[in-house]
């Protein structure tokens, strides 16, 4: 038997999901005593003695546990509350062989166990290009300085104290890796929803609109038409932006995220927030923004971050996640209890706006149709979609598709692979599909 | 009242538009940034060479340089996979010649290395300046850049040995770079203005048009590609990395000998943390016991596990010899559990 049997709780297994094969004949032949042995053996498993005999009921309804019956702590025993002993399976973790080096890694958010669109700050993705630090928030400063004098008035340096006096925007937004699902581009090559679609998170953001720093700073948007942002970590890192994003003030200066200030990891104490593009551009430790002419060609968007397309051409500066949605429960790597009910849940996204519609298919995408989503439905923002499936035990493919907004329909592999071919790394937005077989295993793998 | 009206209009009008940033003046909130600072943080380089520092170095000090503080990475010729994709190689004189590096269409290249890649040397040279080497960023000074940058530019058989790369003639070599015109900018996913108003690419538009068909959609599901075996437990045991209740489970994939092993390279490295492996080996004695003397000693007492794990916590002196054993009350219980029962269980 299985550890998955001794599980409290659980609905009861349909026979031939656990018991061996030989268990399974002797049922057939009409021997049943055995059973009965199973039953009992389950039970004995169980930590709580058993005080009741079969039939009377659930010991654990019968028998008070000892959190029923004893004095609990006291408050502030957690002075910083951390999740139940029990939930010590949902980690960020990295796909081996994916990078040689863990600081310049990736860290996948396990997207198979969160509900709603709000990712816990300690699953929040991880991706690093020169390793992270806790950077002493009295010592960091943020520069805003033209690439020449005459696109800004003066160049101004700030401290937090004084960023965080401005006036405020707290928004919801997704950030996505712009490699999300890159490992799939050829072929199913990792097992979960963790590792296909892992670098995507959602938080709560809260900041300083960029667009009042340049104006405090007397920018020129005539002449003023990109911006460079800068980290300050040994990396550096910088990615272009353009100025009408800034000036429409979707982007931001973020210090807080989810209500604390951001993740060490994720930034800490400020980073851009980029609503839409991929998540490279949403510059960690940001200590500089530079307004420039011309765009700046940096390495993550000259060397990496430049999506290889079947005549050998890179493109460049591609930065929009296009909308994208997948199922996370039930998905690859997980196994269905039994026949019977389950609300099939899943995350979806546009980086050029609302969601407007989720469609679910169990078929493999012969038909299709339309989820519940689950509001308020948010710019640029993860949104949760549910929908009833009834399992008959029968095996089939469920698939998710999102429409934003602007009407743009989730393509199949088949379309993206028709334009981008196999190499592009970034910006795979295909439809995911889950195989669900017989014995409720659930896999990867990709329909055309 | 007509006093009150024009400052009640002048209200009315800013509180209609809708940002609240139309505010001016933030006073008391930044500072000017004095010409030093801006000096010591502007440190990037634009295509067009804005913000290149004066300088030059050779080929050959490029090599010193790079065999000392670039090769345990890159490799002494830049080829290396072992660390982070390679720098060099991949490019023909031909490449060179046309500025399109042909093997990434061809399907001739196993693997693209930077300068496949790369259109602009003004992406190169940023780069090193501001992030390498990667224990020690920001460490180099220009003549040094400009060295390296020219050792990479001999190696890929853009510049002669006897090179001197300069701020000079940095723009004559952009003009040899293998992949100089190997970038495009039509696609639709770029956030800004479009090429033809003067920024990038073409306005938004998508390049697939997929349709919301609901019924009857296809006459066939065609399976393009399954998890291959070895994928599926590539990633540990999957059934560890989710609830153990709910709807669903992981399901299990690696065999109890696997999980074994599994669990043991955790616990290895919780003892690691906890401190434990500083004084002992798992086979030999280095300043206490090994842990295989601690399972010759305790296999045959049925308390070994209570026992060892007081002993563990407390410290202790005399079993093993005269050093003492420190307490480890910095261990917490479970944990403390699961590290003698891994020692007891003969620890791998």
């Amino acid at each position: 038997m299985s550890e998955i049997d001794k599980q409290p709780g659980r609905l009861r297994p349909a026979p031939e999901n656990f018991l061996s094969e030989e268990q399974v004949k002797a049922v057939g032949s009409g021997r049943r005593d055995f059973l009965r042995k199973s039953f009992l053996a389950a039970g004995a498993a169980l930590a709580a003695p058993i005080a009741a005999r079969a039939g009377e009921g659930d010991s654990n309804i019968l028998q008070n546990p000892p959190w029923t019956t004893s004095l609990g702590l006291p408050v502030a025993t957690n002075p910083y509350g951390m999740p139940s002993k029990y939930e010590s399976q949902l980690l960020r973790r990295e796909s081996p062989g994916l990078a040689r080096v863990g600081g310049a890694s990736v860290s996948f958010a396990p997207l198979q166990g969160l509900f709603g669109i709000i990712t816990p700050s300690g699953l929040h993705f991880e991706r690093h290009h020169q390793g992270w630090h806790d950077i002493d928030p009295s010592k960091h400063r943020l520069m805003v300085n033209g690439s020449d004098d005459s696109l800004l008035k003066k160049a101004k340096v700030y401290t937090l104290d004084e960023l965080m006096r401005l006036p405020s925007v707290s928004r919801i937004h997704f950030i996505e890796c712009g490699a999300n699902t890159g490992l799939e581009w050829g072929n199913v090559a990792v097992p979960t929803v963790q590792y296909t679609h892992g670098m995507l998170s959602c938080s709560e953001f809260t900041g300083v609109p960029l667009k009042l720093l340049l104006e405090d700073c007397g920018v020129d948007y005539k002449k003023a038409r990109y911006v460079l942002a800068e980290g300050a970590d040994g990396s550096s890192m910088t990615r272009t932006i353009p100025m009408e994003m800034v000036e429409s003030g979707e982007v931001f200066v973020a210090y807080g995220q989810n209500g604390e200030m951001l993740r060490p990891e994720n930034g800490y104490p400020l980073r851009l927030v980029v609503p839409g593009v991929q998540g490279v551009s949403w510059v960690k430790w940001l200590r500089r923004i530079e307004v420039g002419d011309k765009p700046y060609a940096t390495k993550d968007e000259a060397v990496h971050y430049i999506d290889l397309l079947p005549n050998g051409l890179h493109r460049q500066y591609s930065s929009i996640q296009e909308a994208k949605s997948v199922i996370t429960t039930p998905s690859g790597g997980q196994t269905l209890l039994d026949k019977g009910f389950y609300n099939v849940s899943g995350l979806a996204w546009s980086g050029r706006g609302k969601i407007k519609q989720v469609d679910v298919s169990f078929d493999g995408g012969v038909n299709w149709q339309t989820a519940r989503l689950e509001g308020p439905i948010q710019n640029k923002a993860l949104t949760r979609f549910n929908t009833n499936w009834v399992w008959d035990g029968s095996p089939a493919i469920l698939q998710s598709r999102a429409i934003d907004e602007t009407g743009f329909v989730q393509p199949s592999y088949g379309q993206l692979r028709a334009v981008r071919g196999t190499k592009s790394i970034y910006h795979n937005n295909a439809i995911q599909s889950w195989k669900v077989v017989e014995s409720g295993e659930v896999s990867n793998v990709q329909v055309l | 009242m007509f006093r009150f009206s024009k400052p009640l209009f002048v209200f009315a009008l800013f509180s209609a538009s809708t940002v609240a940033i139309a505010f001016e003046n933030y006073s008391g909130v930044g500072r000017p940034a004095t010409p030093a600072e801006v000096k010591a943080w502007d440190i990037d380089v634009r295509p067009d060479f804005k913000g290149l520092p004066k300088g030059s170095g050779n080929v050959e000090r490029g090599n010193e340089l790079f065999e000392e503080k670039c090769a345990s990475c890159h490799g002494s010729f830049g080829e290396s996979n072992e660390v982070f994709t390679p720098l060099a190689g991949g490019t023909t004189k031909d490449d060179i010649k046309n500025g399109r590096v042909k093997g990434l269409s061809s399907g001739e290249l196993p693997q693209r290395t930077t300068f496949t890649k790369v259109a602009t040397i003004s992406t190169v040279f940023d780069y090193i300046q501001r992030a390498m080497p990667w224990t020690a960023p920001k460490s180099l000074k220009p003549d040094e850049v400009f060295a390296i940058l020219a050792y990479l530019l001999n190696l890929q058989e853009i510049v002669p040995s006897d090179f001197v790369l300069s701020d000079q003639n940095i723009g004559e070599v952009q003009k040899l770079l293998p992949n100089r015109n190997g970038m495009t900018t039509d696609h639709g996913l770029w956030p800004g203005a479009p090429a033809k108003k003067g920024g990038i690419g073409n306005g938004g538009k998508p390049d697939t048009a997929n349709k919301a068909c609901m019924k009857n959609c296809k006459p066939d599901v065609l399976i393009g590609s399954t998890l291959p075996e070895y994928a599926r437990t590539a990633h540990g045991e999957l059934r560890d990395q989710n609830r153990s209740f709910g709807p669903v489970r992981g399901t299990q994939t690696l065999g109890p000998e696997a999980a074994k092993k599994a669990a043991d390279a955790g616990t290895l490295e919780l003892a690691t943390k906890s401190g434990c492996m500083a004084c002992h080996g798992i086979k030999s004695k280095i300043v206490g016991p090994g842990y295989n003397e601690v399972v010759a000693r305790y296999k045959d007492q049925t308390d070994a596990e209570s026992r060892l794990i007081a002993k563990v916590k407390a410290g202790g002196q005399g079993v093993w010899g005269s050093i003492p054993m420190p307490p480890n009350a910095h261990v917490k219980d479970e944990d403390l559990k699961t590290l003698v029962q891994w020692i007891l269980s003969g620890s791998k």
